[in-house]
């Protein structure tokens, strides 16, 4: 499991989570991502970050599933804190509460935080 | 238990690398195995050799270096990370290689715990 916390643009953590994520999935491994906190951001539509000459990766969370990383949850009290909801996001999601997402956390072998 | 550490801070920034380093030391000192160190975003700043800090402040690339030649700790750093910021072969530390992400999936695999430090 991969947790993005960090806003898309600022600093390069989503991008380099996102490589991983990649990555692992090329490993045949059970891969999901959690977005939390501001990393809700990086999943919003209408992205365009291109004044800031940095590349707009927001497409690529689209092309998951072509990896077959299907499995997106977002907390939902990071949604309500930033007056977005599950039609602002660019992707199918499950939104989930911070106790069950909690739980969904401990069922986990690896959990990698970016 | 067999451990694997991800550090994604530079060095003397950033407390990561130093708190990983304790938790690296205390771990084997205690008969754990550090299977392997990955060094990511600006985390492979930890694997230059042209670092030389101040007589007086600690050496962390060094110490590094010693830890795995002390107890056989893979010291991996993220080809893409590195080469984004300027981190080449011609300037590892002795006892870091570059390698890619894999080695970080790798480490999820392999070890019971993989802890990260960072923000």
């Amino acid at each position: 499991m991969f947790v993005n916390r960090k806003a898309p643009y600022g600093t390069i953590y989503a991008l380099e989570s996102l490589e991983v994520v990649l990555i692992a999935a090329t490993f045949d491994q059970d891969v999901s991502l959690v977005f939390l906190d501001d990393g809700v951001y990086e999943i919003v539509k209408g992205q365009d970050p291109s004044g800031t000459g940095i590349k707009n990766h927001s497409k690529t969370y689209r092309a998951l599933d072509g990896y077959d990383v299907e499995k997106l949850y977002v907390e939902r009290e990071s949604l309500e804190a930033r007056g977005l909801t599950e039609d602002d996001l660019l992707v199918d999601v499950e939104v989930l509460g911070s106790a069950e997402m909690a739980d969904l956390m401990a069922e986990q072998d690896v959990v990698l935080s970016f | 238990m067999k451990l694997a550490l991800m550090v994604s801070e530079g060095p003397y920034t950033h407390q990561a690398s130093d708190t990983a380093y304790n938790f690296a030391a205390a771990a084997v000192t205690k008969g754990h195995e550090v299977m392997r160190v990955f060094f990511y975003h600006d985390g492979v700043y930890n694997a230059t050799k042209l670092t030389e800090p101040p007589q007086d402040d600690r050496h962390i690339v060094n110490r590094w270096s010693a830890l795995a030649a002390a107890h056989k700790v893979d010291l991996v750093v993220c080809v893409a990370a590195a080469l984004r910021r300027g981190i080449k072969e011609e300037v590892l530390a002795p006892g870091f290689r570059i390698s890619g992400l894999g080695q970080l999936v790798d480490a999820g695999i392999k070890a019971d715990r993989t802890v990260t430090f960072g923000d």
